[in-house]
């Protein structure tokens, strides 16, 4: 009875097998697909934001016969280096232009002109002549500095296919702009401008050295708040905890911070520190403070699980000989759990630098030129540079917006890379 | 190539006619003899010339062994001697381990198992296995037993399954004790309840074969002797193949007796001669207690 | 004094007390057999003596500059005349920066009254004098401290003991600074959000259908009414986050299956890193993604099926929202799924069932608490999610399902609310800390109920 019975289950398997094995297969895809389409999600968004910004890393350059006579510069012979400084070298400029292209005369016209240069470009004059007053008395070859609109131009990002109207490079522009670059009065050269400056109302003279530096301050300010207060939160939790109320209440009260939403730790900020304690606004020193709050979490979880994974022999060994747990835990336990607590720490850090929605409520979205030189000092950091540009519509923006986010992404990259080598050192031991 | 995709290469042609084996006369001269009688007339299952390695690690050399029919057979020896790795390879299980890779040649009733056309869905659904934890899924009684049947389709309506799922339970003697609760969870049964819930879950899809791989590790005495008492009722309808760290078991409920030692099958034999008369004397020292 | 000097006056202080104890330390024990009649060793004593002069100095210096501003502002500003203190509080604040400004040399005189300058000479004298009592309260304290810890070192006292007790108070205080943040949380939105209710009520702020805070400032507009109704701004963050899961939960599941249970051990070292860039990535470049390159390609691509979509339309954002968030969801599914008995997979596979039955049928089933925990702290995230939104979800808060509409959510119109000059007591900005509230109870909710199922999960099968 059996046997047929196993007989008839087994044609009946069999009978069913090409349509299971094609749902299998069918399954294998659906899974194939998933990790194909986390691919191509990352694949877009990295593709997408390395061609808007790689052109931001190139400026291009005119060359304008720039006639630098005294009259024209509005100088006296033997003029003050104070004179020199405030000489009209735009007046230079628009002089020079005009002579070089003397088609140019209704007054739309002109602007148009003047607009191939950047508004820096008066002032890269300035520096030039006063490096080297020599220049003064007569017209030199000069390379300046294109506008923006200009410079996408120049580098194919507008082309005369769109209806005038609808770009901000003009057909005359394009026109004149052709004829320099036929003369070989064009140039492209790495812009140093974008590391070296500050927020700007010009793209063409944006640059990110501010917010790295308001960055750099606030992760000062973060890592050394939350690195010795999450590593002694963790050290306290892991060795010296008594099982009781209070110290559930601070498990729990850990592992949900963890998950409060960024933008409400911003509004801790200015609550308490802000408003109650009046520390200043903008201050990369209260934005260290919230984004230490913040990665405190990740820290202590981190580092509970580096010192839970020191071996307990090397603690019964320590306290066979006699040491206090407290020397035991300084002495041996954490020299070897360093290397997770660092992992840890810097992928905290890593998420801090990251961070920008709490900084937006405490006022670091400010417009600001100049680098801060301490923690209390308005400064803004590199995400939220990156927000402010992102609204401005110019074309020149964009491409800025995009150049610090790969900046901020190689930083996060090199953050992580360093926490993964920690890593790998720390397990091969 | 992954696991998934081999059966499904092999599925392509499941129907194809099956390679025929005759492998009982090539038995290549191994660096051991096994003592005994490895091989019987009405062999249900057929192993030759076996390694198992384990990445680097060979865990068994060169072991042929026939499984008889309607027999039940007990594979003994010190732990970590290969009989659990050896009854595992009887259903494939070891295709579930990347790093495992099997050699030689198995038949089922002659048809090569692992021939490129065999499939391990209906290998395993011929031949069963029972772990050694039980393993209820976090289901009703009455879903542990149906899950196989209904993978494979095997019940065409509500009526069949209940069929199926009741005379399984009866063959596992465990419905008069359950057959109120089929919708309780199989999870909240008692250590041996839901070992033989195992055991109907596993005869439900009408197995030629069952492995047991120590089925009563896990359990008290009593519930020991209730699943003892269930192999021999057994017996009648399946072939089993039972791995077992007791002795007094494998003499309880075997009429064969195969004893491993070091990934090798040193002897096998009539479980009766085994256990009084043993001929190597490492099967000696084993069923003396010396080691184990 | 400045505060740096004072600090590092301090520091010496506590270096001094420290050589002081070790010697004291000795000095004690020579009487009665030298170093080993005493408890500890003689650098424990002068441990203990450099705590008692450094930790309640310290104490005393934070305290001070925390509070040191506020209460100076107060007392210059309460000297100030009449018509100043009947300024409104931004005027005022507006009128004591430029006094602050001038005493600090960084303005001159033109753009003052004369009262600014008679309050900016009374500023600079209270700052001077508050520096010097700042400097000698604190190194004050210090000399206490350190004398008091002197004058206790005897051969019997227990100094190890002492300062291990210190320490192990400083690393508790470390730890429960957690409960102070989410104290500092609640109590920063609850005071503020009540404040905001008494002014709006809480029923016509939970339930009220329309939100735009603009206020009338003056009594003859009349267009800004001023309704605070949350239900939009809800709706429209639930939408979002729907979007965000319809995307995230899929794939991230299926990837996680994938990869756990059919990949190769070497495609999966390769394939998990990757896809956890995913989770790197800062939010704000998926704020900037999402607004600039998916918003307009959708927009076209719904224009070109003949819908229309907005151009900050809930699908954007949700979309960018969900690939943030599959390496959240891949992860914790990972976890989960791996937390599945292998048995169970065993007693499935040996009954010849395919790998995908398998799954389908047991383990999914097996690990489906855990997993439902796992997306409500998915769902929790998503809702939080700021930049994103912010920069790719519209400003007016519209009430509809549609997802190719655009709508507001919660921590956009915070940001909004608190993002540029604003006073501070203003219904429009308490409004934001009513809404931190809402975010902050709804998120934690989420997050308490999914950390409980996962963690009953997890013990079902240790």
């Amino acid at each position: 009875m059996s046997k047929q019975q196993s007989l008839k289950a087994t044609e009946a398997i069999q009978a069913s097998l090409k349509k299971r094995y094609a749902r299998e297969r069918r399954f294998q895809w659906y899974g194939r697909l998933a990790v194909l389409t986390g691919f191509v999600f990352l694949f877009i968004l990295l593709f997408d934001i390395v061609s808007k910004g790689a052109p931001a890393f190139t400026q291009h350059y005119i060359k304008v016969n720039v006639d630098l006579s005294q009259e024209v510069l509005g100088l006296d012979p033997g003029a003050s280096e104070q004179e020199i400084f405030s000489a009209d070298y735009l007046g230079a400029i628009k002089t020079s232009l005009r002579e070089m292209f003397p088609g140019a005369t209704g007054r739309k016209e002109k602007q148009q002109l003047y607009r191939l240069l950047s508004i820096g470009a008066e002032y890269d004059l300035r520096d030039k002549v006063l490096a080297d007053p020599g220049l003064i008395g007569h017209s030199s070859e000069l390379w300046l500095r294109a506008h923006s609109e200009a410079g996408s131009y120049l580098k194919g990002q507008v082309t005369a296919g769109t209806a005038e109207s609808e770009r901000k490079v003009k057909d005359l522009q394009m026109t004149w702009l052709d004829q320099l670059r036929d003369q070989g009065r064009t140039e492209s050269r790495f812009n140093t401008t974008f590391f070296t400056e500050g927020d700007s109302r010009e793209p063409e003279m944006a640059g990110i050295r501010v917010a790295l530096y308001g960055s750099f301050f606030t992760l000062l300010v973060t890592f050394a708040i939350a690195f010795p207060i999450g590593v002694a939160a963790a050290v306290y939790l892991e060795e010296f905890a008594p099982r009781n109320r209070i110290t559930d209440l601070i498990e729990i009260n850990i592992n949900n911070l963890a998950a409060v939403p960024s933008i409400v730790f911003g509004l801790l900020g200015l609550a308490v520190f802000i408003n109650f304690f009046e520390l200043p606004r903008s201050a990369p020193l209260v934005g260290g403070i919230v984004l230490s709050l913040m990665t405190l979490p990740t820290i202590i979880i981190t580092s509970r699980a580096a010192i839970q994974s020191v071996s307990p022999s090397i603690r019964e060994a320590a306290l066979g000989v006699g040491a206090s747990k407290l020397q035991t835990v300084i002495h041996h336990v954490l020299p070897v759990a360093m290397p997770g607590i660092l992992t840890g720490s810097i992928i905290g850090m890593a998420q801090a630098l990251g961070e920008s929605a709490p900084l937006l409520m405490i006022g670091m979205v400010a417009f600001i030129m100049d680098a801060p030189a301490g923690v209390t000092d308005p400064a803004t950091v590199l995400p939220v540079q990156i927000y402010l540009w992102a609204d401005s519509p110019e074309r020149g923006f964009t491409e800025k917006t995009s150049a610090a986010i790969m900046v901020l992404m190689g930083f996060l990259i090199l953050m992580n890379a360093l926490a993964v080598y920690l890593r790998r050192r720390f397990e091969r031991k | 190539m992954d696991r998934a995709e081999q059966q499904g290469a092999a599925a392509a042609d499941a129907t194809a006619t099956r390679r025929q084996l005759d492998i009982r006369d090539h038995v290549e001269p191994a660096d051991y003899q096994t003592i005994g009688t490895p091989f019987v007339d009405d062999a249900k299952m057929t192993a030759r010339n076996v390694n198992v390695f384990y990445g680097e690690k060979q865990a068994i050399t060169n072991i042929s062994l026939d499984i008889g029919r309607n027999e039940v057979i007990a594979m003994i020896g010190p732990s970590g001697c290969g009989k659990s790795t050896f009854l595992r390879t009887l259903n494939r299980m070891n295709d579930i381990i990347p790093i495992c890779r099997v050699e030689g040649e198995f038949a089922l009733d002659g048809e090569d198992i692992y021939g490129g056309d065999q499939d391990t869905v209906l290998l395993r659904a011929r031949v069963g296995m029972v772990f050694q934890k039980p393993n209820p899924f976090p289901k009703s009684i009455y879903e542990n037993v149906a899950y196989g049947p209904r993978i494979h389709g095997l019940a065409h309506n509500k009526a069949e399954m209940d069929e199926i799922v009741e005379d399984s339970l009866r063959r596992a003697s465990l419905f008069n004790e359950v057959k109120d609760q089929l919708d309780k969870p199989g999870t909240g049964l008692s250590g041996g309840q839901q070992q033989r819930l195992c055991i109907a879950r596993a005869i439900a899809v009408s197995p030629e074969v069952i492995l047991m791989d120590e089925p009563c590790s896990a359990l008290d005495p009593i519930a020991t002797a209730r699943i003892e008492e269930l192999i021999d009722e057994l017996r009648e309808n399946y072939t089993i193949a039972i791995v077992t760290h007791s002795m007094q078991q494998a003499a309880r409920v075997s009429q064969r007796t195969a004893y491993f030692h070091m990934g090798k099958l040193i002897e096998v034999g009539d479980t009766k001669q085994i256990f009084t008369m043993p001929r190597h004397e490492l099967t000696e020292n084993y069923i003396t207690g010396r080691f184990g | 004094m400045d505060t740096t000097t004072v600090f590092l006056a301090l520091l010496l202080l506590t270096v001094a007390s420290f050589f002081m104890g070790r010697k004291r330390s000795h000095a004690v024990a020579a009487g009665q057999g030298g170093a080993r009649a005493l408890h500890s060793l003689p650098k424990h004593y002068g441990y203990m003596a450099a705590l008692w002069a450094l930790l309640p100095a310290m104490a005393v210096l934070v305290l001070w500059l925390v509070f040191e501003n506020g209460i100076l502002a107060r007392m210059v500003v309460g000297d100030l005349p009449a018509t100043v203190q009947e300024m409104s509080p931004s005027e005022q604040g507006l009128y004591f920066n430029q006094v602050v400004s001038y005493a600090r040399g960084a303005t001159d005189a033109s753009m003052l009254d004369a009262a600014q300058i008679r309050a900016a000479e009374h500023y600079s004298a209270l700052v001077s004098s508050s520096r010097l009592i700042k400097a000698l309260l604190v190194l004050l304290v210090a000399l206490c401290g350190a004398i008091l810890a002197l004058r206790r070192i005897r051969p019997a006292l227990r100094a190890r003991n002492h300062v291990e007790s210190i320490l192990k108070w400083i690393l508790f205080s470390c730890s429960f600074l957690a409960v102070l943040t989410t104290l500092g949380i609640v109590l920063s939105v609850l005071f503020e959000a009540i404040r905001f209710f008494q002014t709006i009520p809480v029923v016509d702020f939970l339930f009220g259908l329309e939100w735009s805070p603009q206020m009338a400032i003056r009594a003859d507009q009349v267009a800004a009414s001023g309704s605070f109704g949350f239900v939009p701004l809800f709706v429209g963050t639930l939408l979002i986050s729907a979007v965000a899961m319809i995307i995230a939960v899929p794939v991230g599941l299926m990837s996680a299956i994938y990869l756990s249970e059919y990949a190769s051990r070497g495609f999966r070292s390769v394939t998990k890193p990757v896809l956890e860039i995913l989770a790197g990535v800062p939010t704000v470049v998926y704020g900037f993604f999402a607004a600039l390159t998916v918003a307009p390609f959708i927009r076209t691509l719904g224009e070109s099926l003949g819908l229309h979509v907005a151009s900050e339309s809930a699908l954007a954002a949700g979309l960018v929202m969900g690939i943030m968030i599959i390496p959240f969801v891949m992860s914790l599914s990972d976890d989960i799924i791996n937390a599945v008995p292998d048995t169970l997979r065993e007693a499935s596979l040996g009954m010849g069932a395919t790998m995908n039955e398998t799954i389908r049928k047991v383990l999914l089933p097996a690990a489906l608490p855990g997993i439902v925990g796992g997306i409500l702290l998915a769902v929790s995230r998503a809702i939080g999610e700021t930049m994103i939104v912010v920069m790719a979800a519209g400003l007016s808060a519209k009430l509809t399902i549609n997802p190719l509409e655009a709508v507001t959510t919660i921590t956009v119109q915070i940001v909004t609310l608190l993002v540029g000059d604003q006073e501070f007591d203003s219904p429009k900005t308490l409004a934001a800390f009513a809404l931190g509230l809402v975010l902050f109870f709804v998120t934690l909710l989420l997050n308490v109920i999914a950390l409980y199922v996962v963690r009953k999960y997890r013990e079902q099968y240790e």
